[in-house]
């Protein structure tokens, strides 16, 4: 047992009145060179919501993957009701009582609620009476679903309950839940803790990984933070602010954006959608119905929304990968819904796509050459000939990874190698690179940590600032309401009008997610 | 103990040269196992299979002759794997392209001048790159499956052959042997030496160091691999995954074609009721043995024409099924396809730790 344990347990003592359900003791997990956990004890106490903080690669997945089975230590212990277990696999995991819901969801999408919770348990036995237990124990809990609808047409929330009600059938003790809200309105949300106060009084734990600090400060009872692998602090949420939190998971201040002179109108419209309807390529994609938007030179436009509501289809439109009518698009006045990506870029639009791995840059392939993916076609000097300049690409290469402190192991690695907010910075700061007149970023810090995230984010305003148009697609309302200028919301394919982002709350916003946002569509 | 793959950051440059070489290495063995179970000394097999055929000129020859083809379909080939078209129809590209090759020398024997080969050539490219049109454009038009649809369109080309030597090809003055008529001399290729080698090898050499450069520098190269390795950040680089399909699938049929055409402009003479030992299917071996590198391509082009060879001369001294030579490049791909596992992945052994009594697992 670890000596740096020691002045923690004092403090879990002290709030273990309730008894400890799950004790981790030097747990230590290294993934080669890595070392993911060193030396980590926590402490869950019944009927507890335990937060466990932390910035991305802190290791709090590999944490809960070893509390779930999914992992094995190399080191240490867990004790589960004060008894040492080894838990082998997830079905060991559930055996105890311990339920995870995940990120993403594993669900089938052909399939219907009932049939996907079937395959999940075992020995589900009759279908007719699993249907009436979802039915019974989903409005028990306050998140009522259909057992027989096809979950390919329901929204994320609701997908998320499945996996939630899914969890419960199988009476755990202790439910680990990572960035659960991600994906919920902020109606959707509350009712979520709702559910999960009422799941603690009833004795069962939570733990909630969550990057929302406010939520966190809210409903959790007490707070486990890691960095680099290590426990750092313990605390109780409620006695801290989101700034002092968010201190504790990087280690230093967080640089604060900003805005510069706020730049509402006036400037000419730069990038404008009319009337942008799509029919859905795919049955599972949205419809796009007759967007309107005008972005302006100098200010930051944001589309907040709920994942899967047409944030994918509209960010094609723009970019050119879904070919649309041709006056639906227009670049500085040129009407261009027919042209081509690189067409567009000619005419010095950038884009930067929700997914950085095998869309924004192809895995395998060297930084260089994924400079040379986006920009071979700008007039760089990338592809003169029908030949690619390597040695140009390795000049920008170093040029974009000095300049947005990209940080890599070795000199123009893979793609793949990087971390997500190294590689997020490279693909923001290869567009950010060539001073586009109009920027479309889709998600530009999903995942990415706190120090990355501001860096991405002045760099939008500066470029806003500096005379571009800047259209963000965000489902984080704390980035939005730290960058944008106006903001509109995106549901179901409809986009409402956007509205100074001075005078927006989050009510409001959490209304036109809902589905108001259809009624405010046509007044653009 | 337990062996877990781990996912490697980066893929390993030292096992994508290392993992032919260790494939071979494994191919040797299996091979020298084969031998033993059917009564044969394995190293006299082992031998005669892949070092005699080294040593005198005649089969050297003989290689390079049966290397040829090899060599061109596969470099075809490396285009659509690249790019992630799987044509395995090689094969009926190599035989249509070698009857619309042989339409002027077979039709119209009096067309006989300088213009000749070159049409010849020409027509036999076009062969090819049509019949591979149809699983192309099956694939970009209705989403088919183009494994499948170039697969079938083999044994469509091989009846086809069949049919036209048999009936309205054959030669009129041969007897009802089921053959064309022999090629005249400015129907057939040059021959270099005294031997049966033909121009048609200096040719692959120049198509291996064209494709090389285009794959390595040009911006059709990197669309190429960037298309097969990630469609989707293709077409955010502005490429069109359907035109790509539609290019490799011409260009490798071309090769194909001009493949079987200098097969029979080259070798045979004539058109025959199977012209190919199957070079169409081989040569998915070599393209993969070779990395889907041009210049690998070259190596192990030889390496699978020596199987021939070798295959051919354990049949006449020692008298095994000259079926041996398909099993023999059957496990050499089984072998190159498993080793290219540990480019991205490598081994990890993990000791297991002696399970816990877990406490009883009671729900409240």
């Amino acid at each position: 047992m670890s000596m740096a344990g020691e002045e923690n347990r004092a403090e879990v003592r002290k709030r273990s009145e309730t008894g400890t359900l799950l004790d981790a003791r030097g747990l230590t997990k290294r993934f080669g060179d890595i070392l993911a956990n060193d030396l980590v004890d926590l402490a869950i106490n019944k009927g507890e919501i335990h937060a466990l903080l932390g910035e991305n690669g802190a290791g709090k997945s590999t944490l809960v993957k070893m509390f779930y089975g999914s992992l094995e230590p190399d080191a240490g212990a867990i004790n589960w009701q004060g008894e040492r277990v080894t838990i082998t696999s997830p079905a060991v995991a559930r055996s105890l009582g311990i339920g995870m819901v995940f990120q993403h969801f594993s669900l089938f999408e052909a399939l219907t609620v009932v049939e996907n919770i079937a395959l999940a348990l075992e020995g589900a036995g009759d279908m007719k009476a699993l249907a009436q237990r979802i039915e019974d124990v989903s409005t028990e809990y306050g998140l009522p679903l259909d057992p027989n609808a096809v979950v390919a047409d329901l929204p994320v929330g609701i997908r998320q309950r499945i996996e939630i009600v899914r969890c419960l059938l199988q009476e755990p003790r202790l439910i680990i839940m990572d960035e659960p809200t991600s994906v919920l309105t902020p109606q959707e949300a509350d009712k979520l803790f709702l559910t999960l106060q009422r799941l603690a009084s009833e004795g069962c734990a939570v733990l909630y990984i969550s990057h929302r600090l406010e939520e966190v400060q809210r409903i959790c009872h007490h707070a486990t933070i890691l960095r680099h692998g290590k426990v750092v602090r313990e605390c109780d949420p409620s006695k801290e602010t989101p700034a002092s939190l968010a201190r504790m998971m990087v280690g230093t201040e967080v640089m604060g954006v900003s805005l510069g002179a706020h730049q509402a109108s006036g400037g000419a419209v730069r990038l404008g959608i009319s009337n942008l309807s799509a029919k859905p390529g795919t049955p599972f994609a949205t419809e796009l119905r007759s967007i309107n938007l005008g972005v302006r030179a100098g200010e930051v436009i944001a589309i907040a929304g709920v994942a899967g509501n047409g944030q994918g289809e509209l960010f094609d439109a723009i970019s050119g990968e879904m070919p649309v009518g041709r006056d639906m698009i227009r670049l500085d006045d040129e009407a261009c819904g027919h042209r081509g990506v690189n067409w567009r870029r000619r005419k010095n639009a950038a884009f930067v796509p929700e997914e950085r791995l095998g869309h924004g840059a192809v895995p395998g392939m060297k930084l260089s050459e994924n400079i040379v993916l986006t920009r071979h076609g700008t007039g760089d000097g990338l592809a003169s000939g029908g030949f690619v300049s390597t040695a140009k690409a390795g000049e920008m290469e170093q040029r974009i990874k000095a300049k947005y402190d990209v940080r890599m192991s070795h000199d123009d690695p893979e793609a793949r190698s990087l971390s997500g907010g190294n590689l997020q910075k490279f693909v923001v700061g290869r567009e950010l690179d060539r001073k586009p007149g109009v920027l479309v970023v889709n998600q530009p810090t999903w995942g990415v940590d706190a120090g990355a995230a501001a860096l991405i984010r002045q760099a939008l305003i500066d470029l806003a600032r500096s005379g571009s148009a800047v259209l963000v697609i965000s489902q984080d309302l704390d980035e939005i309401f730290e960058i944008a200028d106006r903001i509109a919301v995106i549901s179901r394919g409809y986009l409402s009008e956007p509205e100074d982002a001075r005078k927006m709350t989050r009510e409001r916003i959490g209304l036109l997610m809902a589905g108001g946002a259809e009624t405010t569509a046509g007044a653009a | 103990m337990r062996i877990e793959l781990v996912k490697r950051k980066e893929h390993s440059s030292l096992m994508t040269l290392l993992s032919p070489l260790v494939a071979v290495g494994l191919t040797l063995v299996a091979a020298a196992i084969l031998f033993t179970i059917s009564g044969k000394d394995p190293l006299l097999g082992l031998y005669k299979f892949f070092i005699e055929p080294l040593t005198d000129t005649w089969s050297l020859q003989e290689i390079i002759v049966k290397a040829t083809p090899l060599v061109l379909i596969a470099c075809g080939l490396s285009v659509c794997y690249l790019s992630n078209n799987w044509n395995i129809g090689a094969e009926g590209q190599f035989v249509f392209g070698a009857l619309c090759g042989s339409f002027l020398p077979v039709i119209f024997p009096e067309f006989a001048n300088g213009a000749t080969l070159p049409m010849m050539l020409l027509f036999g490219a076009a062969g090819g790159a049509a019949w591979a049109m149809i699983p192309a454009l099956l694939k970009t038009r209705f989403n088919t499956n183009e494994i499948l649809t170039s697969l079938m369109l083999v044994y469509v080309a091989g009846l086809l052959l069949d049919y036209l030597v048999r009936g309205p090809w054959r030669d009129p003055g041969g007897y009802n042997f089921p053959e064309s008529r022999i090629f005249s001399d400015a129907a057939t290729l040059p021959v270099i030496g005294d031997g049966r080698m033909s121009i048609s090898a200096p040719i692959a050499v120049i198509v291996v160091i064209v494709l090389a450069v285009v794959l390595a520098k040009t911006l059709k190269g990197f669309e190429i691999r960037v298309m097969g390795e990630s469609p989707r950040a293709g077409s955010f680089a502005g490429f069109s995954a359907k035109r790509l399909t539609i290019f490799a699938f011409a260009l490798s049929g071309a090769l194909a074609g001009v493949a079987g055409t200098m097969e029979v402009s080259g070798s045979l003479n004539q058109l025959l009721p199977s012209i190919s030992p199957g070079y169409g299917f081989t040569a998915i071996i070599v393209a993969f043995l070779g990395r889907l590198n041009p210049v690998g391509i070259l190596i192990a082009g030889f390496v699978l024409a020596l199987s021939y060879i070798g295959g051919e001369a354990v049949q006449a001294s020692m008298g095994v099924s000259d079926k041996i030579a398909s099993v023999i490049q059957g496990l050499l791909l089984f072998f190159v396809l498993a080793c290219d596992t540990f480019i991205l992945y490598k081994l990890r052994f993990v000791k297991k730790r002696k399970a816990v009594a877990i406490g009883e697992a009671s729900h409240v």
